[in-house]
């Protein structure tokens, strides 16, 4: 094992250089595209340790939602920018936002050199809670999600509901109920329509496989349903599909339906299990891939939602 | 072997980390996205030799995933730069 | 027979690393994007393919054989559509 600590170190650096430079970069596209980068690598970090969900995550979210979010962002920035171009801030607030940002990173960097050694963990606690309830999952990563903290994870979805309500409540009121602008202004090419025919239904397999094996393997529910974000967004690109008006009821309810399923569960575990996000041990893992199968919905619903951007009236150019 | 496929792996992580000077140099916006791509199809490759190396489990799905996503980010660049030079060509 | 095996490996793996390498070489020196974008599709084709020619022999069982095509083929289908469509960028641009 002489190989391995190299490539692991070389990798490190590789990170940092890349994170470097693209905060570094002037141009927009550069820097999002060394985010992109950036995203890819760590998905590979994340391998290196022994965390190929995390891998998984990062690959279909930095690599790539993240970064098409980016560039829609910046073209919407860069349409503004010419209405309102703000004179360079002053010599006095580039040294306040620095002094600022360095207070932040020396107050984290004290915290963290501060731990105890060990660090305190909750680690065993779930590892023993995976082992109880989620016994019947053989991925010991969605048992603790799902049963150890089920809470949270509820929340998170709850949290994904309201980044696209906040990015919808951005249009224009008399838009309010009609659709995103497209992704794809121009007519697409036809390699790119063919492209987008093959991959998104392979895609679309892959992703619901990924969640399929989530219970006894790496994958999982949020993985899944980023992956089926991803190849809607494919075929929105490629105009095989519009997007969506948000009005649509059936938009609406498959965006609430992950955290809507995941608290009526709850609740029915009070009488079933004797105690709120319990699950009678009987069938607990039919339950999880249930509330599972509507979190994914959800998760696949609400990323393209968030990358489409407010409501435009259906008003096309 | 498990070393060679190491040092393998270690071999195209530097090869694409070095053609990652792509995107520092452009000059195109194309020429920046093609070192991404670059270091995606690598990092894949990387990723299969490493895993079959440490035997890490499920990280094929990982190569799965990435595989899919390869093509993501450059149609959504491209359809970037269409709309930059007001290309609607029909 | 495993001795055989590894040497498919090894001759595959070895020609795969060469590829991306020459590919990293072509993308850097060539020089214009064009003939950058034909250095990148070996390395994506060819690399990859052989990498995974050469893994295919240490697969554990059919299906994992089977997933490391399904990578190539979706990088194939991805780099050859992302070529032309880079590639009508770059004329469109020029003309």
């Amino acid at each position: 094992m002489s190989v391995l600590p190299l490539l692991d170190v070389g990798l490190a650096l590789l990170v940092v250089a890349v994170a470097t430079w693209t905060m570094a970069a002037r141009d927009l596209f550069a820097s999002v595209l060394g985010y992109v980068a950036y995203g890819l690598l760590l998905a590979l970090v994340w391998v290196r340790l022994h965390a190929p969900d995390i891998g998984l995550t990062e690959a279909a979210v930095g690599g790539g939602v993240t970064g098409v979010l980016l560039v829609t962002a910046g073209k919407r920035l860069d349409a503004l920018k010419a209405a309102t171009s703000g004179a360079a801030p002053r010599l006095r607030v580039k040294i306040l936002a620095g002094a600022l940002s360095a207070l932040v990173a020396g107050a984290l960097a004290f915290v963290v050199a501060s731990l105890p050694t060990p660090a305190p963990s909750l680690a065993p606690q779930a590892a023993a809670a995976a082992a109880g309830p989620g016994a019947g999952l053989g991925n010991p990563i969605t048992a603790v999600l799902i049963s150890y903290r089920a809470f949270d994870t509820m929340l998170e979805k709850i949290v994904l509901a309201l980044a696209v309500l906040g990015i919808w409540s951005v249009g224009a009121d008399a838009a309010w109920g009609g659709a995103p602008a497209p992704l794809r202004k121009a007519r697409p090419d036809g390699a790119m329509v063919l492209l987008a025919q093959i991959l998104a239904p392979i895609g679309a397999l892959i992703g619901v496989h990924i969640f399929w094996v989530g219970a006894d393997a790496p994958g999982g529910a949020f993985q899944g349903g980023a992956l089926l974000a991803a190849m809607w967004m494919v075929a929105m690109m490629a105009r095989l599909v519009e997007a969506p008006r948000i009005g649509s009821r059936a938009l609406r309810l498959a965006l609430i339906s992950g955290p809507a399923v995941f608290l009526a569960v709850g609740l029915a575990g009070i009488a079933m299990a004797g105690s709120f996000f319990a699950f009678p041990p009987a069938f607990a893992k039919a339950l999880i891939l249930f509330i599972e199968t509507f979190m994914v919905l959800s998760v696949a619903v609400a990323l393209p939602m968030m990358v489409a951007g407010p409501p435009e009236g259906g008003q096309e150019p | 072997m498990n070393e060679i496929l190491l040092a393998a792996a270690g071999l195209i992580v530097a090869a694409v980390a070095v053609g990652l000077a792509r995107i520092l140099r452009g000059p195109a916006d194309v020429d920046r996205l093609m070192a991404v791509q670059l270091l995606g199809t690598g990092g894949i490759a990387a990723l299969l030799l490493t895993a079959y190396a440490t035997a890490v489990p499920g990280v094929d799905d990982v190569a799965l995933g990435l595989a899919l996503l390869a093509a993501f980010a450059t149609m959504a660049f491209l359809n970037h730069l269409d709309a930059g030079e007001g290309g609607a060509e029909l | 027979m495993s001795f055989l095996a590894d040497l498919v490996s090894l001759a595959a793996i070895g020609a795969g690393v060469f590829f991306f390498i020459a590919g990293t070489v072509g993308l850097l020196r060539f020089p214009d994007s064009l003939t950058r974008l034909h250095a990148l599709s070996k390395a994506d084709n060819l690399g990859l393919g052989l990498i995974v020619l050469g893994l295919i022999p240490r697969a554990e069982n059919p299906l994992a054989a089977f997933k490391l095509v399904v990578v190539w083929a979706l990088v194939l289908l991805s780099g050859a559509s992302t070529a032309q469509l880079i590639g009508r960028a770059l004329r469109r641009g020029r003309e």
